[in-house]
Order: C-alpha cells, then structure tokens, then sequence
C-alpha cells in the first residue's frame, strides 16, 4: 500500500508533517507494511493536509486529515474524498507546467523520468541551438512572472550575442503575494526547473544557471539544493548532460528578503553581490546581464513549462489559449476563498467564473468586493468586471494585468482606502531609492491617502496626479505600478473613499 | 538579552568568508553564512569581507543594509514572522499582526524582554491559500488564529 502525504511548505503549515509521522507510527503499531512518499501538493490547498492511499486500484484521496484521523484513515473507515484525480477542482484542469506536481516523488529522478520527465531535454540535445530557440517561440510562451515578454525572442537575443561566457539565470524571487506557483513547483517538480533550464542553456549557449530563490522559502530552498545535487550525481547536470558532452551547471542562491529584487535587474545586480538597486535598460540583460555577460533571466513558471514544450512539441501547447496568451497559466487562487489552491488552466477563462465557480466565493460566506490580480502591484478588480478573461492583453485593456497570475479575493469587509495605502507603504517599504518618484513618491503616497481618510477631499487629484508621476517616471515596475491597485481602489470604490469625508463634514 | 552577544572569533569569521569566496558575486553569499553560523553579522566582520573581496566598508555596509535579513544584532532565540501582505489582510491577517504585537507589548522588530522572541513582518511566505500566515524560525504555519498563535508564543516561552 502506497501512502502519499505531501512535503509542500503549505501542507506543512497546516500541519502534514505531524500526520506523516502519525501514520508512520500507527503502520508500525499495526505491523502494516506502507510505502510513504513525501509528494508535492496537488494544489487543492484547503483539502490539506490531502493524503492519498493507493492499494492498486488508484489514488484515493483524504482530506483534511487530522492525527485523530489516522488510525480510521488505516482502517478504511475513513470517509474519503474519492479518486484524487476526479475531484472535480483537479479534474478540470489542463495540467501541463504542473503535470507531475503532486503526482511523483520531487525527489526521485527515477519518477520523474516514469512520468515523461527529460524527455523534452533528449529532444532539444538532438537540435540545433537555432531549432531550439524556434521550438520556444512558436510554443508563445510569454514570461510568466508579470512583462509576458516572449520567451523565444528574449532566448534568441541571448543566443545571437557573442560571449566567452553565458548565463540563464531563473527567477525565483516570488515575492507576489498570493502567489505560491514558482514555490509549489519547487518543491514539487524540482527537477522540471532543472531540464527548462538544462534546455535554455543548450537553446542559448549557455553553461552556468543560477536561481534565486527567496529567502522566505527555505523548503524550497532544501528541496533545489537537494535536487541539484542528485542531479549532479546522476549525469543531468555537470560537464556531460544525460552524456551529450554538453555542459550545464547551476547554482541556488538565497536572496535577502528585498521585494525589489524580483525585477531582474536588482536581482542581477543581487547576485553580483551589490545593493540590489535597479539597473537603467538599455543594456539589456539579454546582452550586458550577469557579470556583464548575455544572461536570459526567466521567471520559474517559464522555465519549468520549456520540457512540455519540447516533450509534446510547440504546436501542442500552442493549441491552448487566447489570442496572443498560447498555452495554460497556474493560477494561484487565495485570500478570502473557499476553494484556495493552485489551478492550471488554459488562457480565457473569465475571472468570476474561476471566483465564484472555481474557488466556491468567499470562505467567509459574505460577497465578494474585490479582487486583486497579479500581486501588490496588480490592480483591483471589482465584481463588475468578472466577465474579463484571463490573458495578457484582456486584462491591460480592462485597465490591470495578469502579473504572476495571483489571484486574491476580498469579501466586503475589506476597506479598499486601506488597501490602497498599504499598496504606497508597501512600495516605499521595499523602494530600492534609485529613481525619486517611487523612493519619494510612495511616502508621499501615504501621506496623501491618509489626508484623504482624514476628510480632506481636495487630496483626491493630488493622488491621481502622483499616481500619474510615479507611473511615467519610475524606473521599474515596482513605482510604476503600484499605482495600480491605489488607482484602481480609487476609481471602482469611491465610496471608501468618500465616507471618512463626509463623516468628517 | 544584548549580555550574552555570541562574539565569533576572527578564524571563525575568515573560515567562513573563505568558504564562499569563490562563488561568482561572493557577497551575499558571505554575509548569508555569517549570520547563519553567528545569528547576525557582527561589525568586526565587515571590514574583514571588504579587504577578501577588495572593496570598501562602507560598500559592505550598504549591502548589509539594503536587505532587510541581515542583522547588525543577534536576534531573540526564536524569529516569529507574521505576514503582512493581502492575501493574508483579506483573512484578518492585520487584526491577528496588531494583537500579538499587543500582547507582547512589542513594535515590528521587537525582542521581548526576556531575550526569546522577536516579531518581524514578513511580505509574502506563498501561503496564501491557507492565510492568515506565519513562519517560527524556519517552520510555516497556516491558518493562524488567536489561538494557534498563543500556542507558538507559548512554546516559544514568551
């Protein structure tokens, strides 16, 4: 029998580790011989603990399961939740970046290849670097950490650049809230980062990668150190990939609890060992990067979609999407939900059908008020705007943006004045100082909607005409954008706005 | 609490810069396997690090910082860090933050009296599913209430 209970750091918060161990010991009390694997999280976080049982005839899952649980969990008395796979949050899915995540063992090469893994890199070592790079664009994958700059181009300037030395450097730094992807899969499908990786470097010319993970992650930190070096041993990485006689080697690095450094430039300038401060464009990392040398930076969920990419071919995952946004997106489905977790899913979905329908509403019960898509800086959305479906170019034009595909939900308690504060206290609290309109801007930002609480209306223009500074004359996205969650607060929710006025009148 | 300041020695100090300096962009790498081994980065090693990596104090001291995990003074025996970000405001994250500061009469980065929990924001530990969130030195912790917070504080001894 086959117990799986997962490792994911969010299992653990609610307490996977505890259960894991207790159902150890009642296998032991009852000389009941169990194979128990650690697996990644399947996503349905509020399922978690979610254990699974496989006695032959397929995976069934139980969840939450508490300690108190276990032994009727061993009994089979336990009421359970059915075949993990046709729950129907999971089965509705198209699960292609996240296809092993919860599946397989995240430590075990051996799994991951019974599961399709390093297919997709077999593939791109039998092609040209030019071929590689063609294969990304026509797949359209965009940038999965927030720009959704296509990866092929961005692959293709890095190849065409002259250098002794190059570098793919992957971003790990998710600083968003409610998003967890880039984590989930880390400590999930580790070895997946590695292949896209692996084939980026063969893609671009590029022997040495690097990621940087966050220092909030330390099990995720774990699991990639861990990996790597079973990687290492087993010939995926080192001067001989899968005995090619193709060099790939990375590094993980651990940032330092900077927000900032998720923009890619403070995260080169990071791990060059400087104040992660944000770097002009032009030169653009692609050309001047890492150590002044042709560097792709791509966010974790663009490198680990590469191996589908070339296991099931560009067109393949092209076949999926909207419009310009080709294949699936993870999105990332948390605050104040009932159905929180990770949900993979082709481009198009309209956003009230993933809240209502997807997530169940709120977990509160109460309405929903408002959504915040793609982090701190994402803007918010009301519920008036749920018809827009997910992808790129909806979302800039309903006036906000997929970012990270982070999606966190408010009922209608949440003070949307205060939201929009803390989105200026957030930027000036994680300003890296380069450029005055953030640096400046956001503690003015502060300032001024705290003159707007006090009851000073005449405070309103001066905050859209700073919100319109800080937009235009930011370096990066971090001033640049954070005046859109207070804009968006501002504009769809007046009424949180108003009502300290008036009181004060 | 500043009475019992680990004071490493400097063979200590130069074991550890020398374990990291042949990484590409060493810094931050030195500075993280300092405060690991020593709980922070005491001031006789900044002039140490610069004269390895042939740069200048004040440039160590600007790293150091600029980020917001390497402390100048050991912090208490445990870290408790509460998550500040929406996801977890949006499950009453701010009331939970704003109590257990209360309760242990402390401000964000505080260390109670008897030397064995500081309280640090933290933005964001991608469990925003299971909000409100916190972390107890390397341990994640979901869905915290009043209640389970006691819990931690208590066992932290607090």
């Amino acid at each position: 029998m086959k117990v799986y209970v997962p490792r994911d750091s969010a299992a653990k918060a609610l307490g996977a580790d505890t259960v894991a161990e207790a159902i150890r010991a009642e296998a032991e009390k009852r000389g009941l011989e169990i194979e128990l694997i650690r697996n990644g999280t399947r996503g349905m976080i509020w399922l978690e603990p979610l254990v699974e049982i496989d006695r032959g005839a397929g995976r069934e899952g139980f969840g939450p399961v508490t300690v108190a649980e276990v032994p009727a969990l061993l009994d089979g008395t336990l009421e359970g939740l059915g075949k993990v796979e046709e729950i129907p949050f999971f089965a509705r899915q198209t699960r292609l970046t996240f296809a092993r995540c919860g599946v397989t063992d995240p430590l075990s090469l051996a799994d991951y290849e019974a599961h399709g893994g390093l297919r997709g890199l077999r593939r791109a070592l039998g092609m040209s670097a030019e071929a590689i790079v063609d294969e990304v664009k026509l797949s359209g994958l965009r940038g999965r950490g927030g720009a959704g700059f296509p990866t092929g181009i961005k692959w293709d300037t890095v190849r065409l650049a002259h250098a002794e030395q190059k570098y793919i450097v992957c971003n790990a730094d998710e600083g968003d809230s409610g998003t967890f992807a880039d984590r989930m899969i880390i400590e999930g499908d580790p070895f997946c980062l590695i292949e896209g990786m692996a084939i980026a470097g063969l893609g671009v010319g590029a022997t040495k990668g690097y990621v940087y993970l966050r220092s909030e992650y330390p099990d995720a930190i774990a699991v990639l150190n861990q990996v790597v070096e079973i990687a290492r041993k087993d010939g995926l990485l080192g001067g001989d990939v899968l005995g090619s006689g193709r060099a790939f080697d990375m590094e993980v690095r651990v940032g330092a609890g900077a927000y900032v450094c998720g923009e890619e430039t403070s995260l080169l300038n990071s791990l060059e060992g400087k104040r992660g401060v944000v770097r002009a464009k032009p030169p653009l990392p692609a050309l001047e990067g890492f150590m002044g040398r042709p560097t792709v930076v791509n966010n974790v969920l663009s490198l680990a979609t590469v191996p589908v990419v070339f296991e099931k071919g560009a067109e393949f995952y092209a076949g999926f999407g909207l419009g310009r946004s080709k294949g699936t997106m993870p999105i990332q489905i948390a605050g104040n939900v009932k159905r929180g977790g990770l949900y993979e899913t082709a481009f198009g979905l309209p956003l009230g059908e993933l809240i209502e329908d997807v997530a169940g509403g709120t977990a509160s019960g109460r309405p929903v008020k408002a959504v915040q898509v793609g982090g701190p800086l994402g803007a918010y959305f009301a519920p008036s705007q749920f018809d827009t479906p997910f992808g790129y170019e909806e979302f800039d034009g309903a006036g906000g943006l997929i970012g990270h595909a982070g999606v966190v939900v408010f009922d209608d308690t949440a003070d949307m004045l205060k939201m929009a504060r803390f989105a200026m206290e957030f930027c000036a609290v994680e300003s890296c100082g380069k450029c005055t309109p953030c640096r400046i801007g956001a503690v003015r930002g502060v300032e001024t909607i705290d003159r707007i609480a006090a009851g000073d209306g005449s405070a309103v223009p001066l905050l859209t005409d700073l919100c319109e500074t800080m937009k235009d004359g930011s370096l990066c996205a971090l001033g640049g954008f954070t005046p859109y969650p207070v804009m968006s607060a501002l504009t769809l929710f007046p009424e949180d706005f108003a009502t300290a006025k008036e009181a004060a009148e | 609490m500043p009475q019992s300041v680990p004071q490493p020695s400097v063979e200590e100090i130069a074991a550890l810069i020398d374990s990291q300096i042949a990484l590409e962009g060493p810094l931050l790498p030195i500075l993280h396997a300092i405060q690991s081994a020593c709980g922070y980065v005491p001031q006789m090693a900044v002039p140490m690090i610069a004269d390895a990596l042939n740069i200048t104090a004040a440039e160590v001291h600007g790293v150091m910082s600029f980020y917001h995990d390497f402390r100048e003074v050991p912090a208490g025996r445990h870290v408790v860090r509460i998550c500040r970000a929406e996801a977890c405001q949006a499950m009453g994250g701010t009331a939970l933050a704003e109590a257990t500061l209360a309760r242990l009469g402390l401000e964000w980065h505080g260390t109670t009296a008897n030397g064995v929990v500081t309280i640090e924001p933290v933005y964001c530990l991608g469990l925003c599913a299971c909000a409100p969130a916190a972390m107890v030195d390397d341990r994640v912790v979901g869905r915290v209430d009043a209640a389970r917070m006691d819990a931690i504080l208590t066992e932290a001894g607090a």
